[in-house]
């Protein structure tokens, strides 16, 4: 059982990792605001996600569990909105 | 070499790395992004040295509230910076920045690789003495008890830096409300951000401090997220800030350092010691300072922020 979970936070935290090179490699590569900020929350929303979900097995109590969780939720809001604000910045100064 | 090795020798790298940017960035705004970075980055660093609580301080005084200082203040130089890059210092003055600059570097690493090993440290007594207050954080005693006279001349600090950012207000707007009154969309994303966050950020900043007592966290940790929360709502346009002149402000603004002064000149009324405090009722006293504190940090850290009085009161 231990070795499963194991298992399971090696593949799902590595899969995070992998998301996050990806945006890291697509905001340096891609043309403009607008898509470097797609590239930007999907490592944000999926990286962070698949790296919260692995940690889950590891944690010791539920109370963590939740803690990680909320993390995760506090993470997606930020970027959420942070995003919106950057692409309507970046649409006002017509630098699209 | 194991792989916390390579993690630690990674992150000294990219601090070592951002601090170089910082410096050698032409431009303010790109040197304030490096800095940010690097205040979000050293916080990891003290996570690894076990200092918690510093990283924390660190994180949200470095890294946010200091990054969101130095971005305004590089928004207001954009008008002057391309003029003020034209402007190359002589030779002189670069090498006598430049041997400044060699000398306080070599001072500071002979300090460092002459310190006697073990280093003198204090922190055997400190622990051995934590009976005395009834916290289990050595920090908050550290910082509430043992050198309280420290912690209560830093919040004197923060006060006599209200004075000299309020000094910077034209005489119309003296007593008036420091900063631009911000306009947002009132069903943008900034304004839903400013509505939902703060319940939750309040709750957080308020455990910060209250677990300060036994685990990492404190006074101005939770104060710096309050004075976050504060600011997002005046930044979405949802509240103004409050007129300089205001007395329930200005009572705000000494609560810290006024309820530590009276109960540290008690304990010189009951026979003890400046700001010692009787040991029975240590810890009830060290809170009814800390809170007054953590209000008077979150208030002083906003305003800070929010600027010099620009509006007078009266429109």
């Amino acid at each position: 059982m231990r070795f499963a979970l194991d298992i399971v936070t090696i593949i799902a935290v590595l899969a995070g990792a992998f998301f996050f090179l990806a945006g890291t490699v697509a905001l340096l590569r891609f043309p403009d605001t607008l898509t470097r900020l797609h590239a930007l929350t999907k490592a944000d929303n999926l990286g962070l996600g698949l790296v919260v979900l692995g940690l889950l097995p590891q944690a010791i109590s539920l109370r963590d569990g939740l803690k990680l969780i909320s993390i995760w939720l506090l993470g997606l809001l930020a970027g959420a909105t942070v995003s919106q604000l950057i692409a309507r910045a970046a649409r006002r100064e017509g630098s699209t | 070499m194991p792989v916390a090795t390579v993690l630690e020798l990674v992150l000294a790298a990219m601090v070592l790395g951002l601090a170089v940017w910082t410096i050698a960035a032409r431009q303010s705004y790109a040197a304030t992004v490096g800095f940010v970075a690097y205040g979000l980055l050293v916080p990891l660093i003290w996570v690894r040295l076990d200092a918690v609580d510093v990283a924390l301080t660190e994180a949200a005084i470095g890294g946010g509230l200091g990054g969101v200082l130095l971005l305004a203040a590089a928004a207001r130089l954009r008008a002057t910076e391309i003029a003020s890059l034209a402007e190359t210092p002589g030779p002189m003055v670069r090498l006598g920045a430049a041997a400044l600059s060699a000398t306080t570097t070599c001072a500071l690493a002979a300090a460092l690789l002459l310190l006697p090993d073990p280093a003198p440290t204090l922190a055997p007594p400190a622990i051995a003495h934590a009976w005395a207050t009834g916290l289990a954080n050595p920090v908050t005693n550290v910082l509430m008890a043992f050198r309280a006279m420290d912690t209560m001349l830093e919040k004197v600090v923060l006060l006599l830096a209200i004075v000299g950012v309020w000094s910077l207000a034209p005489d119309a707007a003296w007593g008036g409300h420091p900063g631009p009154r911000h306009q947002a969309d009132p069903h943008g994303a900034l304004a839903f951000l400013a509505r939902l966050l703060p319940p939750l950020g309040v709750v957080v900043g308020i455990y910060i401090f209250w677990t300060g007592a036994d685990h990492p966290g404190g006074a101005f940790q939770g104060g710096a997220i309050l004075a976050a929360m504060w600011l997002l709502v005046i930044m979405a346009g949802l509240a103004d800030t409050p007129p300089a002149g205001s007395r329930r402000l200005r009572l705000l603004l000494i609560a810290g350092p006024g309820v530590f002064l009276t109960i540290g000149l008690a304990g010189l009324g009951l026979g003890l010691a400046f700001l010692a405090y009787p040991p029975a009722q240590a810890k009830p006293l060290i809170l009814a300072i800390e809170v007054a504190m953590t209000l008077t940090i979150a208030v002083t850290l906003g305003l800070l922020l929010a600027g010099a009085p620009e509006r007078s009161a009266q429109r």
